[in-house]
Parts: C-alpha cells; structure tokens; sequence
C-alpha cells in the first residue's frame, strides 16, 4: 500500500507532504499512481512513538492484558514500538519466554514488541538470569530490568551493570530501596500522615538511584533509571550527566500530572509503584524533562483486572495503564504549559527511547528512505478519556473523565496504516 | 451527614450537636428512659474485621437501646476470613437491607471504599480503620474532656490536651487531633520522634519529645497503647526505656495540676505506657470513657439514621 | 397575617387553664405538670406559676421531649434533641398534665404519651394547650384549651411567647408551602 500525507506539520514546524510506499518513506515523485492520499492539513506528525515501559501481562495474567490488546492499545496511543516487562508468569528470564513474547507481537502485527529480560532469575535479586542468551535470541533483547523489583544487591548490579557491556546492553533499575519501602502503600508526605497509610520516603528511591549511578560511574556501563518520581533523584540524574556517568532516566506521564493528593479517598486506581509524589516533585519532573536531564517518557502501562483495584487500598495491586493517554497527557503538561514544543516531543517519546534501547527501526528522521514509523496528532482537538472505549484489556486508568488534549488520529507501523483512517 | 467516615466529615457545629445529643441521651437514659423507639425497624450491621470486643459492644449497646436491629458479623468464622472481597461483603449486607454499617477494619480507608455507592447505600460508620480515624472514640474524648473541664462551654477554647505515645499508628490520635482543634483545644502529641508520623508538623499541633516538661501545663493527659507488635519494629530500644520516658507513672501524676484527668482509650497495658495506680487513680476518667461511649454513639446513630435518608451527603 | 390572640388573651387563658386543672384535680399536690419543648415548656412553668399564686404552694413541673419518639422522624432531618426533666417525685401515681402550645394533627402528643410510657405509669394524664386549631389526625383531645382557632390546613399558626420570641402573641397566616 502506498500513501501520500499531504500538508502534515512536521515536529519541526515546518509543513511537509510525506510518500510512504512499502515499508519506507519515499520521495513523492517515486509513489506508484495507486496511492491513497490523505489530507494531514493542521495535523502534527511524529517518528512513530517509543515506549521503554510496558507491562503486557502475557505470559500468565492473560485475564489483565495480552500482548495482542496491548499491541492495539499501544497503536491507538500512538506508539509503534513497546517493550514488554519482564515480570510475567513465567518471568522472562530465559530466551524461550523472550521469543514467545517477541513472536506473539509479530503475530499481532500492529507494532514491534521488544521484550526486556529479567536481571535476576525469577526476579529474585539474587541470581544472574541467562542474559546472554537472551541478547542472542530471536529477540535481540537489549534492555534488561526486575522493574517491580528493585536490584537491590549492590553486587548483582555490578555484575549486571558489566555483564551487558558485551551486547551494549542496558540495565533499567527500578529504583526503590526495599527495607525503606516494606509494605508502603503511598508517598510519604502529609498525605500519608493523615490517611495513615504507610509512606515510602523520597529517600529510598533517590539512595538507589545515587548508588547506581556511581556504579555505573565505576563500571562505566549503562544505566537507566525507570520512573523517576522526585525533584532529589532528578538532581542526582542531572549531578550525574554533568560527571559524564552513562545514565538516561525516565519519567510516566502519571507522574507529570497527578499528586498524592488523589489518595484521599482512597481509591487504588491511583495506587502505583512508585507512588504518584507532590506537586513541587511534579513541577522539578517536568523541569527536568524539559531540559533533558529525563530523556524519555514512559508510559509503565500497568494493567490489572478491576477485582485488584476495586478493595481497599493496602490490598489493591499498584499500578496504572497509560498507553491510550501518554501523548495527550504530556501534550497538556509539557507542550501546552509552552516546556516543550513537538520536535522536544519526538526526542523525548521517540527519538531517545529508540536510542536507549537500541530499536534500529524506529526513532528515525521522517526522511525519505526512513522506516514509515509515523504517528499523526490532531493537537487542537480535545477528548474526554473513557474506560469503557479503550483498546487495553484493563480499565485501571486514573484519567476516567479527564479532558485532555491531543487526539491520536493515524499511526503507521512498517509503512503500514494499523489504526485510523 | 450521610456517613462518619472521619472527623473531617464533621464541622464544628455537627460536632458540637452531636456531643449535646449525647448529653440529652445519658441524662434520659440514666434517669427514666432505658430504652428508646427511634430506630425501631432500622437493621445496623456490626461489620468487625479486626478483634475489638470494647467497641463492638458499644456500638451494639447504643443499637439497641435504640431499638433498632443488630447484627454482629465479625471476621473470626465469617466469609471475610475466607478470603470474600470487601465488596462482595458489602453487597451482601445491601441485599440484607442493612441501613447501617458500622465497620472495624485492619485496612486504612476501608471504611471509605464501603461508603462508595456502587457498593452499598447505607450509611457506613467508621468505628477504626487501620492507623487513619476513630471518630467515635474522638467524639467520645472529645464529650469526657467537655464534661469535666468545660465549664458549661458547648466547646474545648483553651483547654490543654497531651496525647502520648505511639501517634504513627494510632487512629485515635488522628481522630483526636483533628476532632480537639476543631473545637477549640491546645494539642500536644508527646512521642518518641520514630512513633511520630512523618509530616506531621503540618498538624496543628505542638509536638514534644518530652513528656515531664508537659504534664505540667495540660487539663487532660491521653495515653495511648503500645502495641506489642511494635516491639519487634525497633521504633524503641526496649519497652523499659518507652516506659522510663513516656510512662505514666505515680511521679508524673503528682506533676499533674490539679484538676487535670487522665485518659486512655483501651485496652491498656499497665506496667508500659501506664502505671496500675496511674490507670486506677482518682484523676482517671478511663472507666467513664466506657460509658460516655454508649452515649455518644447513640447520638451518632441517631443523627445518621434517625431522619430521612439524605442522597449524597458530606462526602 | 394577623393577631388572633393578643398578650393579655394570652395571660387570661393561663390563669384560666390554671384554674381548671385545680378544679379538675382538686388542688395542686398530686398534679405534675410536663411541658413539650419548646414553647410548651414555658407554656408549663406560666401555668405553674398561675397555680402557685393561687394555692400557695408549689406545683411539680418539668420537660418531656417527645423528638425520640416521633412517628414521623424518617421524613425530616434529625433534630436537635431537647430537654427531658422529670420533677423528683416522677410521674408514678401522679395526674400528669401535659402542656403544649399548638394541637394540631395530635402526632406530638401521642409521641409525649408514648415517652411518658417508657418513664412510668401515672394515674391519668391530660392535655393542655394553649391553641386548638382542628384537623386531628388521631384520636386525641385537649382536656384544657386557651383558645379554639378553626384554620385551614394550609394556614400557619404561630405562637410567640416572650421568652423565645421577645413578645406575647399568636398569629394566623396563610400557608405557602403545606
């Protein structure tokens, strides 16, 4: 199939006609006469949308989301490109389970599914999963992560920090400090204080992420630190960056827009690991985002069945979904609030993600002879979010109701139209 | 009011009719009425999913002496030990025509999930939810301290209140404290700075970190319990030196200005956080506590379930 | 709206009522008299001061609030309790009478008879009110009235007594809401 995208907006600004033929951008003049055209006028394109962060649930909670739902929840969010966590049932620490997720995303279709390989066997902390075997596989796996769990051995972090150096690998810590955190329920704060819902200090999340980055330092590996929540934890990134350490960090749009403040009914659809922070923690994250300290947003798309969000709090499961909703959220908090403008947007959501992961095909220019990985935004129109109308299996979104901007309107995957139109 | 989830439910002026209610009530109910008709027909549901014999009876003592229906459902035996959701539970109880709830659970906020109207429409009243509120026990504070130390005052202005002890895990010190400056009182919470929540200096409170400079200056002293399974988390090197420091003892009472009371919601651990001549002196009003309590949540079942059903509420 | 009963009708029909429970009672010892909060109240401690001035003595008077025993308490909002005082000598074996200021559908009363059963067994109880404006709506029958007032259902009686509103009067006037 091949398309001509006249009058698209490009992240630049600049206004721009795109030919896709096949799987490429192509120059216009070279479109066969069969091509669709369509009119992309106030329109703003993106490289199709990377996300380091997905929990697909699959194997193992099938009931919660599946890769094929999360592959179609993934393009209606516009993003071509999603890693699957590792912390499935089995846990994908073997090149086997790697290759079955990988596979099951190709056999979707709709986008590329990159699964990320546990650190530790079984999420353990303990012992060195085969790693190496799963850089090998059919998956290519390049990132690695217990995220759910934190490497908390200082010496298993080393090992892995170096281990992947052979591959140029990258180890993603989810950074939280397990003693300080046990049975946390919520950010530590006045919040907590007055809900009497156990805190989760600032401090054990920016103590591991100071650690590692010295790790890193030392072994000079990469790093990446997922969802940063605290203005502490995005000085030591930025302290880091300055050192010249190799460390990238992320932030979830959830984290950009929401507080603590939204526990005070206690209603677990805002329950998450780790825990939505305050309001000066909000403004210091989109700062940061702003000026590159955070290089990416990611989504940490978490779903779970509506029995684990629908009891009380302390027994609720943590966690959000976020691939319907990440554009639009960091439309409104960072473009709309004049921090960012669209070509920022390409970088931090595209461009950076693909890099970090080493996704070869995706955070490319929208040039000719670039994979046709493009998303199309209609950023003037504005939408009331609805759990009922979304693609994932799991309707644990914190944004029910919410009038956010920015309505996704086509994403090309491989040249490929795989949602609107 | 539709629901006494917490005390920030209440304004002050609910507050203070609720503790007028209840002086009407103990005064009608220690003279010439045992027994009253006013939820006569109505069905309250004692949900208990944590032990507490104390407030249980409460509760279904002020049930019934106005007349309504009680049904006990505690976790020990029931489908709440056998792993039933808490929604399931509550739907249970809607389609038992419960026009009341009032839960006891282990989980910080339950109380509020119960309260959500997909689950059930009767009115939930929190009696302790995990470490966040005990309004009743408040209330009941709050109507114990009136009535010795307020004069004939509907409020508590100027009165010096201490709370002592373990205030990170304690319900009723986070009931007391909103509950207390609400009407008016001086609070100051007396810990060891690990039993302090963190932010807790947003409180409108004092705090202090020693106790033998304060029991001079309060009207009433509330003890707190310690719980035994605190023990083991290392928030104090030994139970001897919590007592040393945070104890009630004969010395301390002697420090006490004259008319001060001593308080202490149950059960206590005598020998920790206070002496056995502390807890049986004649400063304390900790039995009268008890009987305060049926008073006052009659006034609170009254309030909430005496009228017309009120759509929406506070919340 | 307009004055149906000025401050000096009102003082005549407690001194009267005053006389006609002695008479009915045969003087003040075994009388107690219990006002219904509010107005009824004060209602009761004027008659007990009718009587006082002319027996000499000293009448037993107290409060009976009947909110707890209403029969309509599931259509309101709950109210404010007011205050119950038994006179020491209680109600046992004595002539109750039970004073109110307005009788009107009779709900008020049979929720005071109700509360004065819970209290004890008196050797018979009877009713004085200040106003009887009609439309009963229970078998019930003022033993003692100031004044017979015929209204419409949607007309509002209202009694003002110096203690509670400043001035002596009751006024008729035509209802809005019923």
């Amino acid at each position: 199939m091949s398309y001509l995208l006249k009058n698209a907006t490009m992240p630049n600004g600049s206004k721009a006609d795109l030919a896709i033929h096949d799987s490429h951008f192509v120059a216009v003049s070279s479109l066969p006469k069969d091509h669709q055209v369509i009119d992309l006028a106030g329109k703003q394109v993106l490289p199709g949308l990377v996300d380091l962060h997905t929990h697909l649930r699959e194997p193992g909670f099938e009931e919660s989301e599946t890769v094929a739902t999360g592959s179609l929840s993934a393009v209606r969010g516009g993003f071509t490109a999603i890693s699957a966590m590792a912390n499935t049932s089995p846990v994908a620490d073997t090149a086997g389970v790697v290759e079955q997720v990988y596979r099951l995303g190709q056999a979707a279709g709709l986008c590329d599914v990159f699964p990320i390989g546990a650190v530790t066997e079984g999420l353990n902390g303990q012992t060195l999963s085969e790693i190496g075997a799963m850089a090998d596989s059919a998956a290519r796996v390049r990132v690695f992560s217990d995220d759910g769990k934190c490497v908390f051995d200082p010496l298993i972090m080393r090992r892995a920090l170096e281990y992947v150096k052979k591959f140029d690998g990258v180890i993603a810590q989810h950074a939280q400090e397990p003693t300080l955190t046990q049975d946390a329920q919520m950010n530590e704060g006045a919040m907590s204080a007055q809900l009497g819902l156990k805190g989760w200090p600032a401090v054990a999340e920016e103590a591991i992420i100071a650690r590692d980055v010295l790790l890193a330092e030392h072994t000079k590996s990469r790093l990446h630190i997922c969802h940063l929540t605290t203005a502490g934890g995005v000085e030591i990134i930025r302290w880091a960056k300055a050192r010249g350490i190799q460390v990238t960090a992320e932030v979830t749009p959830h984290h950009l827009l929401l507080t603590d403040d939204y526990a005070k009914n206690y209603d677990p659809i805002f329950k998450v690991n780790p825990p939505l922070r305050l309001e000066s923690d909000v403004l210091a994250l989109r700062a940061g985002l702003a000026d590159g300290t955070i290089d990416i947003v990611a989504t940490d798309h978490a779903p779970h069945s509506s029995e684990s969000k629908d009891c009380e709090w302390s027994v609720a499961s943590f966690g959000m979904v976020g691939l319907e909703t990440a554009l639009s959220i960091v439309i409104k908090t960072m473009v709309e609030t004049g921090a960012m403008n669209y070509e920022a947007v390409a970088q931090r959501l595209s461009i950076a993600p693909a890099r970090i992961a080493r996704y070869e095909n995706h955070g490319q220019v929208l040039e000719v002879g670039s994979v046709a990985n493009l998303t199309v935004v209609d950023t003037a129109a504005k939408w009331v979010v609805d759990r009922d109308l979304m693609s994932t299996r799991s309707k644990n979104t914190p944004f029910h109701g919410f009038e956010l901007p920015g309505v996704v309107t086509h994403t090309f995957f491989s040249g490929k139209l795989v949602f609107g139109g | 009011m539709k629901h006494l989830l917490s005390i920030n439910d209440l304004s002050r002026d609910e507050s203070i009719l609720i503790l007028d209610t209840a002086a009407e009530l103990a005064r009608i109910s220690d003279g010439p009425m045992k027994k009253l008709p006013t939820l006569r027909g109505r069905t309250i549901v004692n949900l208990f999913a944590e032990d507490s014999t104390r407030t249980r009876i409460s509760f279904e003592a002020a049930a019934k002496r106005l007349s309504a229906d009680v049904i006990n459902f505690s976790a020990k035996g029931s489908s709440l030990s056998k792993g039933e959701s808490l929604k399931d539970t509550a739907q249970t109880l809607q389609a038992m025509g419960a026009d009341a709830v009032v839960i006891r659970h282990p989980a910080s906020g339950a109380p509020f999930r119960l309260a959500d109207n997909q689950w059930m429409s009767g009115a939930v009243i929190n009696a302790g939810d995990g470490t966040h509120e005990h309004p009743s026990q408040a209330l009941l504070d709050a109507y114990t301290i009136r009535k010795h130390l307020g004069k004939g005052a509907k409020d508590l202005a100027g009165l010096r209140v201490a709370i002592v002890g373990d205030i990170l895990h304690s319900r009723v010190a986070r009931s007391n404290v909103l509950l207390l400056t609400k009407l008016g009182a001086h609070v100051t919470l007396v810990a060891p700075p690990t039993l302090l929540p963190f932010g807790v200096d947003s409180w409108p409170v004092i705090i202090s970190y020693d106790l033998d400079s304060v029991i001079p200056q309060v009207d009433a002293i509330m003890m707190l319990r310690i719980q035994q399974e605190r023990m083991h988390e290392i928030f104090f090197p030994s139970a001897r030196e919590y007592s040393r420091y945070f104890g009630l003892n004969r010395d301390r009472i002697n420090a006490l200005n004259p008319n001060a009371i001593i308080m202490h919601p149950g059960p206590m651990n005598r020998g920790l956080e206070i002496t056995a001549d502390a807890a049986d002196s004649a400063r304390s009003v900790i039995v009268e506590q008890v009987s305060n309590g049926v008073s006052v949540r009659m006034a609170i079942l009254y309030l909430l379930l005496g009228g017309a059903p009120i759509e929406g509420g506070i919340n | 709206m307009k004055t149906v009963l000025p401050a000096p009708d009102i003082s005549r029909a407690i001194v009267r009522i005053a006389h006609e429970i002695l008479e009915r009672y045969d003087g003040a010892d075994s009388i107690t008299l219990l006002g219904i909060p509010t107005r009824g109240a004060h209602l009761a401690t004027r008659i007990a001061a009718a009587i006082n001035a002319i027996e000499g003595g000293q009448v037993a008077v107290g409060t009976l609030d009947t909110t707890m025993h209403r029969d309509d308490l599931r259509t309101r909002s709950p109210k404010a309790l007011l205050p119950t005082l038994i006179p020491t000598a209680g109600v046992e074996g004595r002539h109750v009478v039970l004073v109110d200021d307005v009788l009107f559908s009779g709900r008020t009363i049979r929720a005071a008879l109700d509360a004065l059963g819970e209290i004890g067994r008196p050797t018979s109880v009877s009713l004085a009110v200040l106003v009887d404006r009609g439309h009963r709506e229970l078998p019930i029958k003022a033993d003692f009235v100031g004044k017979n007032i015929p209204t419409s259902r949607s007309e509002i009686i209202k009694v003002n007594l110096v203690e509670v509103d400043g001035t002596d009067e009751v006024t008729i006037a035509e209802g809005g809401v019923k």
